[in-house]
């Protein structure tokens, strides 16, 4: 059975003009347990909704979004955001730390609101990461490579059945792209978790083993002749 | 699960990284705290002091007009005398079978601005300024001697005035302290009080002789005639005169008749009684005062309540990022809204707080005025209601405060802050 299972999903924004927008169609998706998949697009052409939607922060206007089974259309928003704050963990291309908070407590917050507080898998997570040492620096007084680790190890604090990561290589050099996606790769298959990760950029999404074209998954922009 | 302290950690940080709106939003809670306990306990403090207490004695008894301005001379040496009454008549009261004691006083004169007053020995033998008080003289000191120009000090006037045991003093005549003019008489310092913490610690008591013989003192007496005394000769009782007469009663039913008998029917003096509903008829005159004083405090704190709303809600803008990411991270809508509510509970908690600090200082200068200028001791250590639920009131002044940008914060909407970030 799969995770993550979308069927018949669209969404729809009002513009400026008063004008519904429709911006997602996705006729069929689904995610198995433990598997990885990269989505292709280019910006703009509603990835980010996609995912706010599987997270639960956004709700489709029709359209079932299954996680393990339970629809999330049927679910209220305290519901899904209990389900999210137990199941999911979500990666941000700005890494979205929380300035005034250390690495060790940006960490425990990924925790706070599902589990509760482990301060010891927090220290874990962050070794496993190579910040040993780094736990009571806060973001500013870390290098983008590790506030990306650090945002990681959020991610992963909960031990999300699902992570989700948006562009979460978007702000770093070749280099440390490269590794980023080796960890996040590697810990969600140590932590037993799927991913979703979506991306334009080409070296990422060779390294995966199965990418889908979002424009292509999604009606509305392949209507709008939209290609990535 | 978010528990409690999970949302402390939360409110903590938030209270740390805004520190100095933290800081000075509680200070206004503290002050705002501070204030509505000092007028309430200094409003309480002073009309139970005004109102007599448990004073030791019934009535004061001189001459015909305000039984309070009489209250005010003698109780509180503040005001002038509202003039004099013979002696004949202290001698009748003082024979009458329902007064127990009656104590005469004489007024007119001061030193460095404290009042001297004339009196019997009496004063410190019989007389309970509260009940089952007596004025101990500090040993190896003495009570007067009525015929010697002698003085018996109390303990404040004796510490300000930097008066001892043999030291001598000039009366300076009339009550004003600024009267430079200066009896010739000197007085020796024959005894000082015990602290009474009352405003007779305050006075310079001289035997009563003493100032109908005070160099240039007038007596009128009985029948208005001229005289002064010359040293050596007796005075005739017709030509002497006493302020006030402070009289303790032999029955309840005593004041009830000598009042018909001296206020309503009587025209040459007037009876101040009781002392208490005296004094609390000026206290519910002045009561408005106080009202304006509570209406001001309630306004500082509404004020309070402002800062902390708006340093809240003006934090908002700044702080969405910061909610939409809590959000993200699974924080419910309500949690959002507690976050708020309980960061704003905390600063007016701090405040409450931080308002005993406030009001223990505020009694501090008010108990230095207050003594300075009536006598009368505030005691710091009094616990009045206010105590208990200005801080109660404060942090939920504080809570409602922060609904508002509790609401704010709950209406976040995550997704379209987010791809702002």
């Amino acid at each position: 059975m799969a995770l993550l299972e979308l069927t018949d999903l669209t969404k729809s924004y009002v513009d400026p003009d008063g004008r519904s927008q429709l911006i997602l169609d996705i006729p069929k998706f689904e995610l198995d347990a433990c598997k990885q998949l990269a989505l292709a697009g280019t910006s703009g052409c509603g990835k980010t909704t996609f995912l706010n939607i599987v997270a639960g922060i956004l709700r489709a206007d029709t359209g079932a979004v299954a996680f393990d089974g339970l629809d999330l259309s049927l679910l209220g928003e305290g519901e899904r955001d209990a389900l999210r704050a137990r199941e999911m963990g979500y990666v941000f291309q700005t890494f979205n730390l929380l300035e005034g908070y250390t690495a060790l407590e940006n960490v425990l917050l990924g925790m706070l609101f599902g589990p509760g507080p482990d301060r010891d898998w927090a220290y874990a997570l962050l070794e496993r990461l190579g910040l040993a040492g780094k736990e009571k620096h806060r973001p500013s007084q870390l290098s983008v490579g590790q506030q990306q680790r650090v945002a990681l190890a959020r991610a992963l604090a909960n031990r999300p059945r699902l992570v989700l990561a948006d562009e979460p290589t978007g702000n770093l050099d070749p280099v440390h792209a490269q590794e980023a996606l080796v960890m996040i790769r590697e810990l969600c298959v140590e932590q037993g978790a799927s991913l979703l990760l979506v991306s334009h950029d080409p070296m990422i999404l060779d390294a995966f083993d199965k990418t889908l074209n979002f424009t292509e998954l999604n009606q509305a922009m392949s209507a709008q002749g939209i290609r990535s | 699960m978010t528990g409690p302290r999970s949302l402390f950690m939360i409110v903590r940080h938030s209270m740390r990284r805004h520190v100095l709106s933290t800081v000075v939003t509680a200070m206004s809670a503290a002050l705002a705290s501070g204030l509505v306990m000092a007028v309430f306990s200094i409003s309480t403090q002073s009309t139970r002091a005004f109102s007599g207490g448990k004073i030791g004695f019934d009535a004061v008894l001189g001459a015909r007009g305000s039984a309070l301005q009489l209250v005010m001379n003698t109780i509180y040496h503040l005001e002038t005398s509202p003039g004099n009454i013979p002696w004949s008549m202290y001698q009748e009261i003082k024979a009458d079978p329902r007064v127990a004691l009656a104590v005469p006083y004489a007024v007119g004169d001061n030193y460095k601005g404290y009042r001297i007053v004339g009196t019997t020995t009496e004063l410190f033998t019989d007389f309970e300024y509260q009940e089952g008080k007596r004025y101990t003289v500090v040993a190896p000191g003495l009570v007067f001697d009525p015929t010697r120009r002698e003085a018996v000090i109390g303990a404040t006037a004796a510490r300000e005035l930097g008066l001892k045991l043999g030291d001598e003093l000039n009366p300076y005549h009339g009550v004003d302290a600024r009267s430079t003019v200066k009896h010739a008489e000197l007085y020796r310092v024959i005894g000082v009080l015990e602290p009474t913490n009352t405003p007779s610690d305050r006075v310079i008591w001289i035997p009563i002789e003493g100032v109908y013989r005070m160099g240039g003192h007038v007596l009128r007496g009985e029948d208005g005639e001229v005289f002064e005394a010359e040293p050596g000769v007796a005075i005739p009782d017709k030509h002497k005169e006493v302020s006030a007469v402070m009289l303790k009663f032999s029955t309840k039913q005593a004041g009830y008749f000598l009042q018909t008998q001296i206020n309503r029917q009587g025209k040459a003096a007037t009876l101040a009684w009781p002392i208490a509903q005296v004094m609390l008829d000026l206290m519910n005159k002045l009561g408005w005062m106080n009202r304006i004083l509570e209406l001001v405090a309630y306004l500082v704190v509404a004020v309070a309540g402002g800062s902390l709303l708006a340093s809240l809600y003006n934090a908002m803008n700044e702080r969405r990022r910061e909610f939409a990411i809590l959000r993200s991270l699974g924080a419910r809508k309500g949690t959002v809204f507690g976050v708020i509510v309980l960061e704003a509970g905390s600063i007016a908690a701090l405040g409450a707080l931080g308002g005993y600090l406030v009001y223990y200082g505020i009694l501090v200068v008010a108990r230095t005025i207050v003594l300075e200028r009536t006598g009368v001791v505030l005691d710091l250590s009094a616990v009045h209601s206010s105590l208990y639920w200005t801080p109660v009131v404060m942090v939920a002044v504080g809570v409602l405060a922060g609904v508002l940008p509790a609401l704010k914060a709950y209406s976040t909407d995550v997704a379209s802050v987010l791809a702002r970030a």
